[in-house]
């Protein structure tokens, strides 16, 4: 895209500072609106779904029909807010946490590919990252500094326990959350996000979902333990307003507080796209739509490039973004319906129940890989874009054998390293 | 399983922390009003729990002795404000042992159906704000929906929804509106299949389990020795309810009514087979246990509700007539429990011959059932404390008066 | 009643003197004790197989004072302050209600609480109902744990249920009146 726009302004120089700067912004605006348009939609849901779930309506009247332009009241009335920072609080800390944790959350959408991109090289991302997962589950992470921050800057002691509970569980968190996104990394044979959706392509059995029984397993511990990670209800023990007021941001108020909405809001939204990615077969719709389109019109694949081929990448964009949304529904569900659970038992579950399940279904997944058992994933097997992208063949990943699988993985590695050096932005 | 430490030098030694106080309330979401905790706490740990009490003190007592005892009633109702009428009961029954005043079949019925109808309200916050507690909110919701219709129910009879000063020495202030009965058998029709819900969505519920199996244990020695009353005292145990083992004046409203008292004894609960099961980890006395019987309690009375509006509507007299405003109070003193929904709430009337008492005294059962809460919130996670208090169901008009 | 009529002439067999007064004909029958033997008498009547009170329901006092000086004279009765203790059994199911007569202020100074020896230590609940009654009755109980105002603010002078209290004008800025 730099060059792109380059070439306009500087056509001899396509690597000119400018046009980077140019595209880092609009890369940078479309994310910000995807996290601030996606909170807006996500808390108005949330009010609407937990609204039914409890026999009420709520917002109704806001924006005329649903009430869906209530977050932008409430927004406005955030904004309109005092801006209050404790006497007891360190002021520049106090100011920072919020930009934090939103800044952490932010970041993390840098490497989500909204779809593959439909041409053999690039997916739909802001910076297609060849070890995407890694980086969208590093970056998360920091989301805690935010919170630990604002919990020990505000001065008061409900917040300070907020820090420390978030402390104790976001890092427990991060062990299964890891062991389980590893499993479709290993069936992959990448960390690419990309390259891990377009492996799913095709009907919706070649999911990494129905891999096998244990990938099914995984998905569950994978989103229980997303859920935590994000602090969502049951485990929302850094705010658990019925025991530590309001946990960390106790003593926010205004846009300061709102802004860690967004950033909890923002989070949601990644780790169930994540999961859509790792688990649901990313942008891929549970039929493969323009596969079958391109053949009963008798040509040989769907064009990748040029406007029908952005009418594909807006198809798996809505897809991603349904996935995504449904996850979070699940997510508003799940918050509304079930009592929360308390710091010993939230930790005991991780390390006791989460951590050694995942790494059973890691050691199974494995196990039917390598001896390539047949599960719904043997249905319908589809030519993946991703093979021939990252320069494999089909018969060199049935036969994934020890030795075999170094050789892929050091072409693959010398691949990457082509295609960084490539560098398209 | 119930986190405790121990030794204490273990934490002294090992870890090296401070002890922070920390003030839970009195503006704090789960503290069910204005009471105020003062939390000694070591990292998550509670070592220690001081309530302080009088946010809402109103000094009712020294009001009563200036007023006549129908003038009274609005006091009572604002004691325990979940329960009005209950409460409304206890004075009339203790104005009326002090004048020997006795009442028609009719009137006992009447009340009879009016108090059960308001333990099933104040049980129903009482649930619905445990489940709040513990961090879900959407019960606390379905629970108000059944009580609007109680009190939608109430409003008919009396014109008040929360503070009804519907019963007086006396009797009542009016009878039941026309078709009343049908409206409260309707209710009651469709209310009785959605308890299933309320324990599915805690009774039953996994987390829910987990979060007040053996917590805040209460032994029925330690609960008698606090004076704790009501579902507390049942919970752990103790086979005693004012309705069967109160005073005659009392009691007499129930007799002839099947019912048996919510307690376990004997390792089950009466009548438990209609009811889902005790979880293995539970352990007599717990917060699981206090809410359980709130919960039973609740269906309980919706079936002396159910008598009492058989034998109403064939009973014969009057539906009572209240004292009259400047009745002349006998010399004496009397003392009347009643079984309100959160315990015994008593009454104490002093009279010296005037229209006004000369002293009256609210024994509430929220004051003695809090002042149980430092003995069981030691050692207790910080997520424990409101789990616990909010099964010991307080309210703190009761208890600062 | 518990213990019947047999009761009183029991407790006089063990007590003696101590037992003051009694009325069995009232609706609430009551037994008088002198504030010494209170701690013991709890015990016992706690304690005794045919009886065991449990449960301390309620502790009160009542201020008999008379405000007005006219109607003083024929008050019938002298000013004093007169503490109730209303006990009742849940295994035997019966109650019991003991009275303690104590002077309205110790030694008669005005603004010295009087004394009553503290039940706290037979029954755990006459924990706070003591300190309820210390902050609104002004009765100082002694051997109590923790004798500290419990509905009132710490620094409120004077006992509200006392008969001749009068509401301060002002506390801390805020009108009384």
């Amino acid at each position: 895209m730099a060059e792109f726009i380059n070439s306009f302004l500087f056509p001899d120089q396509p690597d000119h500072w400018i046009g980077v700067l140019i595209t880092a912004l609009i890369h940078v605006v479309m994310i910000i609106n995807v996290i601030a348009v996606g909170a807006l939609v996500f808390i108005w849901m949330e009010r609407k779904v937990s609204g039914r779930i409890q026999d009420r309506l709520g917002p109704t009247r806001v924006g005329g029909k649903f009430g869906w332009l209530q977050t932008l009241a409430d927004g406005l009335k955030l904004v309109a807010k005092e801006d209050i920072t404790p006497g007891q609080a360190d002021s520049f800390l106090f100011k920072l946490a919020p930009y934090l944790s939103f800044t952490a959350s932010f970041c993390a959408f840098i490497a989500l590919p909204f779809a593959s991109g439909y041409s053999w090289s690039s997916g739909w991302a802001a910076r297609e990252v060849n070890t995407g997962v890694f980086f969208v589950l590093a970056v998360l992470g920091l989301e805690v500094f935010g919170v630990i921050l604002a919990g020990y800057a505000s001065g008061s002691k409900w917040s300070l326990f907020g820090g420390m509970r978030e402390a104790a569980q976001v890092v427990s968190y991060e062990v299964p959350l890891g062991l389980c996104v590893i499993i479709p990394v290993m069936l992959a044979g990448s960390m690419n996000l990309v390259t891990i959706g377009d492996m799913q392509e095709g009907l919706f059995t070649n999911w990494f979902l129905f891999h096998d029984p244990f990938t099914f397993c995984v998905f569950w511990v994978y989103f229980t333990c997303a859920m935590a990670s994000v602090n969502r209800a049951p485990f929302d023990l850094a705010e658990a307003e019925s025991e530590l007021v309001a946990g960390f941001h106790t003593e926010y108020s205004g846009l300061r507080w709102s802004i860690f909405f967004m950033a909890e809001y923002g989070s949601m939204f990644l780790v169930s796209a994540l999961a859509a990615i790792l688990f649901f077969g990313g942008w891929n719709g549970p039929f493969p739509v323009f596969a079958t389109l391109a053949s009963a019109l008798g040509w040989e694949a769907w064009p990748t490039t040029g406007l029908l081929g952005y009418v594909a990448g807006l198809a798996g964009v809505a897809n991603i973004l349904f996935k995504g949304v449904v996850g979070v529904t699940v997510m508003i569900w799940v918050r509304w319906t079930l009592p929360r659970l308390r710091i010993d038992q939230v930790i005991t579950m991780c390390w006791k129940y989460c951590v050694p399940i995942a790494a059973v279904c890691f050691a199974g997944a494995l196990f039917w890989q390598y001896n390539n058992i047949w599960f719904l994933n043997s249905l319908h097997p589809a030519r993946s874009r991703a093979e021939v992208r990252e320069n494999w063949s089909v018969n060199e990943l049935q036969l994934l054998t020890p030795s075999a699988l170094h050789e892929v993985g050091e072409s693959d590695m010398a691949k990457g390293i082509e295609n960084e050096a490539g560098g398209q932005i | 399983m119930a986190t405790q430490i121990d030794d204490q030098r273990i934490i002294e030694f090992d870890v090296r922390t401070d002890e922070m106080l920390v003030n839970m309330g009195p503006q704090h979401p789960s503290t069910h009003g204005v009471l105020r905790l003062v939390l000694r706490t070591d990292g998550e740990i509670v070592s220690e729990v001081t309530p302080h009490l009088g946010y809402l003190h109103r000094c009712a007592e020294k009001i009563g002795e200036n007023l006549t005892p129908r003038q009274w009633i609005p006091y009572t109702d604002r004691m325990d404000y979940l329960a009005g009428m209950n409460m409304n009961l206890g004075w009339a029954l203790c104005v009326e042992k002090l004048l020997q005043h006795d009442l028609s079949e009719k009137a006992k019925h009447l009340r009879v159906i009016i108090c059960e109808m308001g333990r099933i309200a104040s049980h129903l916050v009482g649930m619905g704000a445990y489940g709040l507690d513990l961090g879900t909110f959407s019960p606390f919701l379905y629970a108000f929906r059944e009580r609007e219709r109680i009190l939608d129910l109430f409003e008919e009879v009396c014109g008040a929804r929360l503070t009804y000063s519907y019963i007086t020495p006396g009797g009542a202030t009016a009878d039941l509106p026309k078709g009343w009965l049908q409206k409260c058998e309707q209710f009651l029709d469709q209310f009785q299949p959605i308890i299933a819900e309320y324990h599915a969505l805690l009774t039953t519920n996994a987390i829910f389990i987990k979060r007040t199996c053996d917590i805040g244990v209460l032994t029925p020695e330690m609960a008698i020795d606090f004076g704790c009353t009501g579902p507390v005292l049942r919970g752990s145990g103790v086979d005693y309810d004012l309705r069967r083992d109160g005073e005659e004046r009392y009691t007499e409203m129930y007799d002839g009514y099947a019912f048996e008292v919510i307690c376990q004894k004997d390792g089950h609960y009466p009548k438990d087979h209609q009811y889902p099961a005790v979880p293995k980890d539970a352990v007599l006395g717990d917060c699981w246990h206090r809410f359980y019987v709130r919960m039973l309690e609740v269906i309980q009375s919706m079936d002396l509700v159910r008598q009492a509006m058989d034998r109403y509507s064939v009973a014969s007299g009057d539906w009572g007539v209240p004292i009259k405003l400047a009745t002349k109070l006998p010399p004496g003193d009397v003392y009347l429990e009643t079984e309100a929904p959160r315990g015994q709430m008593g009454f104490y009337l002093v009279s010296n011959g005037g229209n006004i008492p000369w002293r009256v005294r609210a024994r509430s059962s929220s004051f003695c059932n809090l002042s149980v809460c430092p003995e069981i919130c030691k050692g207790v996670p910080i997520a424990d404390i409101p789990a616990i208090v909010g099964s010991l169901d307080i309210v703190m008009g009761e208890i600062d008066r | 009643m518990a213990g019947g009529d047999g009761l009183l002439s029991k407790l006089k067999s063990k007590f003696g003197d101590q037992i003051v007064g009694a009325n069995l004909e009232a609706i609430d029958p009551w037994i008088e004790i002198s504030p010494d033997a209170l701690v013991e008498v709890s015990r016992f009547v706690r304690d005794d197989a045919a009886l065991k009170l449990e449960m301390l329901n309620c502790i009160t006092a009542v201020d008999w004072l008379e405000v007005d000086p006219k109607k003083a004279a024929k008050a019938g009765f002298e000013p004093h302050l007169e503490m109730v203790y209303h006990l009742s059994s849940i295994s035997k199911r019966h109650t019991l209600v003991l009275k303690v007569k104590l002077p309205r202020w110790k030694d008669g100074v005005e603004g010295e609480a009087p004394e009553c020896p503290s039940v706290s230590s037979v029954w755990s609940t006459a924990d706070w109902h003591e300190r309820e009654t210390y902050d609104l009755s002004g009765v100082i109980f002694t051997g109590h744990p923790n004798l500290r105002r419990i509905l009132c603010p710490e620094d409120w002078v004077g006992y509200p249920l006392r008969k001749d209290y009068q509401m301060p004008l002002e506390y801390h800025g805020i009108r009384g009146r």
